[in-house]
């Protein structure tokens, strides 16, 4: 993507959080490129607005020709949205036509009423088996892990997102009861994540964090009562802090 | 003897169930008002809850989060059917319509008497849910299941989200038997001379949204249905195989959530052209009534209408980008969405052209059509924003879309039915609303929209999610997150309340102008169009006698004076 000089850093910066993923600096600059190409139209519609209203009445004589009042500026809207259409699209394909890098960091999230639960594969890098029979939260059990598959026996579950900076994860989102919406606005990231649990239509997105450092993971999806307290800590680790962390969560859960 | 002056010999009860179109018509605002009243009412509470939470309201004690989201379904439900669909189309179409074609009444009156019955039946019953155990559905107007579908999945999710059911069926039924007599209406109740290209636009936007009205609400009545029997027949249409809500486990068969939601946004995104194209109309049609010259393009007006609801048919994917969706379904959507701006951008340079240079006369309707246009540019220019999928999974369901929606739909939208309550009000009862009060209220509600809603695109960016019930007392980072939009939540608390209080301005003419307003002398407009002919017109509209002769907005300027054809005049451009 060739890289567009949008005086974005000087007046416009300040309005969204800041950011901490690989794709997120190419993002803002679109979004700052549609603020200013949509401030531009605004002003300029209005202006012409204003001063057809306010110049002298002219009546009579030649009606204006619509190829110019009309044809013309509608064919520099249509070059103006193709653009931006094909600049978005350039983006949204560059993290969602491909898969997730097979090294990627896999991690589930599994969004209920009212809380988030994250994943880990263990050193096996598969998940267990889960059932909604055997899901319990009193016992421990929020997710259904089923016992007797052994590749869940080294999974572990965390109420906090916790990853490594600059590599990639590959997040499975899951929800087991209703819709739920994952979002982290400093990932510039949401996905639904929607029960159908079990028939391998999980949904997965992949994306790199690279500012370590505490994030709000939200739900932004309706999803009951407790909708706007579904919230969560996303920690970006260093590399080796992350390994420590993992580590130690592993050496605990593995049997 | 016209229909109206045949209804005040008629006795109490037959009166109680007339077909007269323009009582029904009248009855139709009337139910709107009401809804309007409710709605704006219920954002207010939304609102202080928002920036106050802990506050006790009287009356009704603390606000907790399941009565703010039943506050959210209800406002949106009572503004989006009960307000924007229904007062345009069915109030001001039954009302205007006929009169505007030169037909005396609505091709099926008894289908119009019963379109009636069937609109207050269920506002009746979407109010009354609210008084049902467990309170009124806290699922939003667009009603997800599973959440939608289990009555354990909250409170309001029982007896009054089947209520809730049941009222936008039968208000979906009631905009059905609407649509389908504005469209039999409109074909085959013209009368001579008023050809398809000598229709005023806003016949154009009736023709266009009570096509839309047929296709989209079928499809909504279809997955009520189906929703309702995933509730109470065991079906599986939306519910997936092992769903757990609260202790509940599905497991009799296997459905998809995601159904639901292309079959509601099948309905949902043509709805809110249903809502907003008789606006456009009549904008169009003001701009050029009070420019005194041609509205520019008209053929383009025309054609931009159809396309505007033939794209807006094939757009619903557009509120899915990040539900589930393929990504390359996403890229699909994303094109034709940002169609949509190409019809929408040729309609503004139209009304910037017909304006130019015009020195209009400001009259209140005026001012309304003027202030449409500046809301349909401003709530339209971030429509291509969130069209675009990588942009929309930053900016979905955050304040952004709140800002967009209530700009371009709601405010734009509630100011046609300004326009068209100041412009038609002499039609009513055959005095003018008084100009000054008129005025103040059109400046104080124009800056307080604008007020409201721009700040929400700056929460939205800054993150803030929607439906939440409360932006403090959070935790985790979502605190550190959401703290600083408390400021904006707040201003926008207090720019609402100056909202609604503007409007009472708007009441009080109404009461007062209902009595003692200056009686409105004949055509007080100088319009061309037909409702404002003479009475003569108006009664033998139909009779072999009457004729349209050319298109409306036919206005001349001689070197000496400036006149005005109307539609139903003989006479020839003496220019």
């Amino acid at each position: 993507m060739t890289p567009l000089n949008i005086p974005s850093t000087s007046l416009l910066s300040w309005l969204l959080p800041r950011d901490a993923s690989a794709h997120g600096p190419a993002l803002d600059q679109h979004v700052y490129l549609n603020l200013w190409i949509a401030l531009a139209l605004l002003a300029s519609a209005h202006l012409i607005g204003i001063l057809g209203l306010f110049l002298q009445r002219k009546s009579g004589g030649k009606p204006h020709s619509q190829g110019l009042v009309e044809y013309l500026p509608l064919a520099a809207v249509t070059l103006l949205f193709l653009f931006l259409t094909l600049r978005a699209e350039r983006l949204w394909a560059a993290t969602r036509y491909t898969g997730p890098d097979l090294s990627a960091l896999q991690v589930e999230a599994t969004g209920m009423q009212f809380a988030w639960y994250f994943r880990y594969p263990g050193p096996d890098a598969a998940f267990g088996q889960t059932r909604p029979g055997l899901i319990a939260p009193g016992e421990g059990n929020p997710l259904g892990l089923d016992p007797a598959d052994p590749r869940g026996s080294d999974d572990f579950v965390t109420s906090e997102l916790v990853l490594p900076a600059d590599r990639e994860v590959d997040l499975r989102l899951h929800a087991q009861d209703v819709i739920h919406g994952f979002a982290v606005p400093a990932l510039r990231l949401k996905q639904n994540a929607v029960p159908n649990s079990g028939h391998g239509q999980d949904i997965h997105i992949h994306f790199t964090p690279t500012v370590p450092g505490t994030y709000a993971i939200l739900c932004t999806q309706l999803c009951g009562l407790g909708h706007f307290r579904m919230t969560a800590n996303l920690r970006i680790l260093p590399t080796a802090a992350f390994a420590t962390w993992r580590a130690d969560h592993e050496r605990a859960s593995t049997p | 003897m016209t229909p109206a002056t045949s209804l005040q010999h008629r006795p109490g009860v037959r009166s109680l169930f007339t077909t007269d179109h323009r009582v029904l018509g009248i009855r139709y605002l009337l139910l709107s008002l009401a809804a309007v009243a409710a709605g704006t009412l219920m954002s207010l509470a939304m609102r202080i809850h928002l920036v106050w939470p802990d506050r006790v309201f009287p009356f009704f004690g603390p606000v907790k989060p399941e009565d703010y989201l039943a506050l959210v379904t209800l406002h949106g439900t009572l503004m989006l059917f009960f307000v924007m669909t229904l007062a345009p189309q069915a109030g001001f179409g039954s009302l205007i319509l006929p009169l505007q074609i030169g037909a005396r009444r609505m091709a099926f009156p008894l289908l119009n008497a019963l379109g009636f019955w069937l609109y207050l039946l269920a506002f009746l019953v979407l109010l009354s849910s609210s008084f049902v155990a467990g309170g009124a559905a806290i699922s939003g107007w667009t009603a997800y299941p599973p959440l939608s579908a289990i009555a354990a999945a909250g409170p309001g999710q029982g007896l009054g989200m089947d209520l809730w059911l049941f009222s936008i069926l039968l208000f979906g039924l009631a905009s059905i038997l609407t649509a389908m007599n504005l469209l039999a209406t409109i074909v085959a109740y013209r009368c001579p001379g008023m050809t398809w290209e000598r229709l005023p636009l806003t016949v154009w936007a009736w023709f266009t949204a009570a096509i839309l009205t047929i296709i989209a609400f079928s499809v909504l009545l279809a997955a009520i249905i189906l929703l309702y029997l995933d509730r109470h027949s065991g079906t599986s249409f939306f519910l997936p195989l092992g769903d757990l809500v609260n202790g509940t486990l599905h497991t009799s068969g296997n459905g998809s959530p995601l159904l639901w939601l292309h079959l509601f946004w099948f309905f949902g995104h043509p709805e809110v052209y249903i809502a907003i194209l008789p606006g456009m109309g009549l904008t169009s049609m003001l701009l050029g009534n009070f420019a005194r010259r041609k509205i520019f393009g008209y053929r383009v007006m025309i054609a931009t209408t159809l396309l505007i609801g033939f794209l807006g048919i094939l757009v619903w994917g557009h509120h899915m980008f990040v539900a589930g969706l393929n990504p390359f379904a996403g890229t699909a959507f994303s094109i034709s969405t940002m169609a949509i701006a190409l019809p929408s951008a040729a309609k503004v340079f139209s009304w910037l052209a017909t304006i130019w240079r015009a020195r209009p006369a400001y009259t209140t309707p005026m001012l309304f059509a003027l202030g449409f246009v500046s809301l349909f540019i401003t709530g339209g220019l971030s429509g291509p924003i969130l069209a675009q999928p990588i942009l929309d999974q930053y900016l979905n369901n955050t304040y952004f879309v709140v800002a967009h929606f209530h700009l371009i739909m709601a405010m734009a939208g509630i100011f046609g039915l300004f326009a068209a309550t100041y412009y038609w009000f002499p039609l009513l009862c055959g005095r003018l609303m008084n100009e000054s009060l008129g005025r103040w209220h059109f400046w104080l509600t124009f800056v307080s929209a604008y007020m409201t809603f721009l700040p929400m695109h700056l929460a939205g960016l800054e993150g803030a999610p929607r439906h939440y019930a409360q932006f403090d007392g959070l935790h985790n980072a979502a605190a550190v997150l959401l703290a600083p939009t408390l400021l904006l939540q707040r201003h926008i608390t207090y720019a609402a309340f100056l909202l609604a209080a503007s409007q009472s301005l708007f009441l009080i003419n109404l009461a007062v102008s209902l009595r003692r307003g200056i009686l409105a002398p004949e055509n007080p407009w100088a319009a061309t169009t037909l409702e404002w002919g003479p009475s003569e017109v108006q009664d033998s509209a139909s009779g072999e006698h009457f004729q349209v002769h050319r298109g409306p907005c036919h206005y001349f300027h001689s070197p000496h004076a400036e006149g005005f054809l109307p539609q139903w005049a003989q006479e020839s451009n003496p220019e």
